[in-house]
């Protein structure tokens, strides 16, 4: 919209406005009230979804929901989520091990090294990306990957999980690099350091920290991820002794169990969603104040 | 080409060498002729100055001469760009330039890292093999900072204060052994002591460097060029503004009898 | 002219190390690749699951699209069923967030309380979007569904009358899942809304406050409107991101595959279809699976490439 575009707005406004008389207050204070209510309406899901994964997840949090395998259904009380606890952390690990070297370098070159129309189209597929819906990675990775290999793995769940990841990583990376002033690699330019030793040695350890902060955030969201799991990474009810075979995580640990009517299932499905949540508003909360550190 | 100095009018560019000259040398930024037939030819450690008006293409200038320009993709130039009689932009890679050719920057632009880290970039990404602890102290004493800084080598470039942190950025351009240091206008941002600090440098520099300087201050260029060049903008038929070297000389005559009618008002501050 | 030989200084500038150029060279190549593979990572989830989805495609055609059975024992597949029900919840759920969300940033947009508590909303209110999905899930079956119980039996009694509320309450259905997609979108609307109204000239509001406007009426005749392409793309990437939800869907919907207009019935959505039986599927069932996703992506692909668009535009006046 360009300025004039808004100065003839702001003329119809006012000529709007001068055909009503001024306001009585109660308008004002109905439509206060009005959107007042409505943030209240917003939050109040937030604290409800809260204080019931503390209260019903945090009495079941014992030392045997840490260190041992799943219950069977009709045992209260008994067992734990150790195996769907690694499990998340070693696809979770595997998506990273993926998706952080493709999504730091794709970003470097679109922040760095594009020019012209292609780093806006570019962006654009990795915006498009990013709106997948997530059961559709696992989707994909089922045709590409669990077919192929004619198994549900840890591996296949950590690829789905990294294709979710990618165009997080990609933005936030390109963000990150955005910030760091131009003034500081025309610095390194300057002194005759090449391409590489600009982007590898000033302009990327000056952007780490929000990219830290970036990729922290989206490896906690991925952790949360249950849709690209459910047929990548399939369950277990088992300890994992290979990559390559059906793995457990905690949030299809929680869909499995929550869908079951057997309440000691139920109740570490909620202990595991207590788990869950504490990753991801944790990290949410760290990242917002490390934010406040940063460089640039 | 009335306005253009030729070089040759200029008696004591006899003597010395010359280390950047430009001959029919046009700049433009996609269609825009920003600067047009520059003819010039700077001396070898001296200090040059360039003056003149807002937009008459003195950083399009001073970013020839060290290839900075080749960032920006609307840039080209037809014409030819010397150092020591080698064509800078034929067969010759812009990053060498810039070892040789170094910069310092309007506004202070330390690397977010620490003061000896700052010093010591050069070096290591040149590859050069050096005891980087003396290439340190040395670069810092030359720039007249090491006395404020050298207990907190350690610390954070972007903790110094702005006219520290312009040293410390000239100490980094010096640090590789440049022959040539650029300066876009480098105390523009700075309070009036930490320019005169910065001014005595530069001088002290000069018997080492070649300097070429750009400057809005009359004085500044005054106090401490041994040449001065003036550059003026007009319009040309299409309507566009496009820079032109108006007159080459040294300081002193550039000050007191110009051979222009628009340097002397320029310099007497009877300009536009 | 000074020749190059004479002076200690201006030796010719050599060529710089072999070295130095390659690992220039290769490290832009490999950067580029890599940009061009996340686009590419895109077009290759689409055709992959249009290969995989080809049996079904061919077999069912387009009827695929309008047919409305879905029975693994006969091979009779039609997903209308799930794309009613894929639009039907997402078009609950805008209707509910886009005033809620738009009502919360302005809001918070605005001065009505001190900055500092207005982080502190923000601040929660994307925490919403932070909460996985199967968290919200969880909560719904146990907390939502059985909280709703007596809403959905006086809705049934009282405006049984209207389709919409033609059936019994029984507990997962379409009206749970739409509730809850409401919650899990309304962070995206507010945080989109917000930011375009933030980011509106100070001059805007100046002026028609400058003409003895009230508040809420700058509101209604000068931010919103200025701010609306903005709000706009917020809400077309809501409805991308309320399309393809699963898992608080798949597990509060009821994942009933026959069409019903009474959002107080089961229904069943593209997404829940996966997530339901994809594990279990046979070959051909995989295959209309892939169909049913195939459109799914075809869905939020258009959704989404609509909101980048939108939202584009925006952010380059900004
Ligand atoms: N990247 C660019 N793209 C297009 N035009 C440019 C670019 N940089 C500078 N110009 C134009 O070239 C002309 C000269 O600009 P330049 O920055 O060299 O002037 P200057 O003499 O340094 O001015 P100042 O004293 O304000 O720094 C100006 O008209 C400017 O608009
Ligand atoms: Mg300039």
């Amino acid at each position: 919209m360009t300025a004039t575009d808004y100065r003839s707005r702001a003329d119809r406004a006012r000529r709007a406005i001068a055909e009503q008389t001024s306001g009585p207050s109660y308008f004002d204070l109905f439509w206060t009230g009005v959107a007042g209510f409505f943030t209240l309406l917003a939050l109040i899901p937030l604290v409800l979804v809260l204080v019931y994964v503390v209260i019903r997840g945090f009495s079941r949090l014992n030392w045997a929901a840490f260190t041992q395998l799943p219950p069977p259904p009709l045992a209260p009380d008994q067992g734990g989520f150790a195996n769907a606890l690694i499990g998340t952390l070693i696809m979770v690990g595997i998506g990273a091990l993926v998706s952080v070297p493709f999504g730091v370098l794709a970003a470097i070159y679109l922040s760095e090294f594009s020019q012209g129309q292609v780093p806006r189209w570019i962006r654009f597929a990795t915006n498009v990306l990013s709106g997948v819906p997530s059961i559709l990675m696992g989707v994909f990775i089922y045709g590409l990957f669990v077919i192929t290999t004619g198994t549900y793995s840890a591996v296949a769940g950590g690829f789905a999980l990294g294709v979710l990841m990618l165009p997080i990583i990609v933005r936030t990376t390109d963000e990150s690099l955005q910030i760091v002033p131009k003034q500081v690699r025309w610095a390194a330019i300057g002194m005759g350091a090449s391409k590489f030793q600009t982007v590898l040695r000033v302009v990327l350890p000056a952007a780490l920290p929000a990219i830290a902060t970036g990729l922290t955030l989206a490896v906690a969201r991925a952790a949360g991820e249950t849709a690209p799991l459910l047929f990548t990474a399939l369950f277990s009810q088992y300890w994992l002794d290979s990559l390559f075979q059906p793995t457990a995580s905690l949030s299809v640990l929680v869909y499995n169990f929550a869908t079951v009517p057997y309440e000691g299932q139920q109740r570490l499905a909620w202990a595991a969603a207590l788990i869950l949540v504490g990753i991801v508003l944790l990290t949410s909360i760290l990242a917002r104040w490390a934010t406040r550190k940063q460089i640039y | 080409m009335e306005h253009t100095a030729q070089h040759t009018d200029v008696p004591a560019l006899k003597n010395t060498e010359t280390a950047i000259a430009t001959e029919q040398l046009n700049v433009y930024y996609g269609d825009f002729l920003a600067l047009r037939g520059v003819n010039m030819a700077i001396p070898e450690r001296k200090v040059t100055a360039l003056i003149g008006p807002s937009g008459c293409g003195k950083s399009t200038l001073i970013r020839c001469f060290n290839r900075l320009n080749d960032l920006i993709d609307s840039f080209h130039l037809d014409g030819r760009v010397t150092y020591y009689g080698q064509d800078l932009y034929q067969d010759v890679d812009a990053v060498q330039v810039r070892r040789r050719i170094g910069m310092v920057f309007q506004q202070p632009n330390p690397f977010p890292k620490s003061i000896y880290d700052n010093i010591a970039f050069g070096a290591r990404a040149t590859g050069l093999k050096t005891d980087l602890d003396a290439l340190v102290e040395r670069s810092l004493k030359r720039s007249a900072l090491w006395e404020e800084v050298k207990d907190k080598l350690k610390t954070n470039g972007l903790s110094l204060s702005g006219g520290q942190q312009q040293r410390l950025c000239i100490a980094r351009a010096i640090s590789t052994q440049p022959d040539v240091v650029l300066m876009d206008e480098p105390c523009s941002s700075l309070d009036p002591i930490s320019t005169l600090k910065i001014e005595s440098l530069i001088r002290e520099l000069a018997e080492e460097y070649t300097i070429i300087i750009v400057t809005h201050n009359m004085q500044q260029a005054a106090r401490m060029a041994d040449y001065t060049a003036f550059f003026n903008a007009e319009a040309t038929e299409d309507g566009k503004r496009s820079g032109y070297l108006v007159e080459f000389a040294p300081t002193q005559k550039i000050f007191d009898q110009p051979a222009q009618e628009a340097t002397r008002n320029y310099v007497n501050g009877q300009f536009g | 002219m000074a020749s190059s030989t004479s002076s200690p200084k201006g030796k010719p500038i050599e060529a710089r190390s072999q070295r130095s150029q390659w690992s220039d060279r290769s490290f832009t190549w490999l950067t580029r690749i890599l940009a061009f593979g996340v686009a590419a990572v895109l077009v290759f989830i689409g055709v992959q699951v249009a290969i995989d989805a080809m049996p079904a495609i061919r077999r069912y055609g387009l009827e695929f699209l309008v047919t409305s059975s879905w029975n693994p024992v006969d091979d009779a597949y039609g997903a209308l069923p799930m794309i009613y029900g894929t639009l039907v919840s997402s078009l609950i759920a805008l209707v509910l967030a886009v005033p809620i969300g738009v009502g919360t940033a302005l809001f918070l947009s605005e001065d009505f309380l001190p900055r500092p508590v207005r982080t502190v909303l923000s601040f929660m209110v994307e925490m919403l979007a932070a909460i996985p999905s199967v968290v919200y899930g969880i909560w719904g079956i146990f907390v939502l569904i059985p909280f709703l119980d007596p809403i959905g039996g006086w809705l049934h009694q009282n405006l049984g009358w209207i389709p919409l509320f033609g059936t019994t309450y029984r507990g997962p259905g379409m009206l749970p899942a739409a509730l809850v997609l409401t919650v899990m979108i309304l962070p995206i609307i507010t945080a989109i809304a917000r930011d375009s109204l933030i980011s509106l000239p100070p001059a805007l509001r100046q002026a028609a406050l400058g003409m003895g406007a009230t508040r809420w009426t700058a509101i209604f005749r000068v931010l919103i409107p200025a701010a609306f392409s903005g709000i706009v793309g917020g809400t077309m990437l809501a409805l991308g991101r309320a399309m393809g939800e699963t898992m608080a869907v798949t597990m509060l919907i009821g994942n009933s595959n026959d069409l019903n207009v009474s959002i107080l019935a089961p229904a069943n959505t593209v997404a829940s279809l996966l997530a339901n039986q994809f594990a279990e599927a046979g070959d051909l069932q995989i295959a209309a699976l892939m169909y049913a996703g195939l459109v799914l992506f075809g869905l939020t692909l258009v959704v989404n490439i609509l909101a980048e668009m939108i939202v584009q535009r925006v952010n380059v006046y900004k």
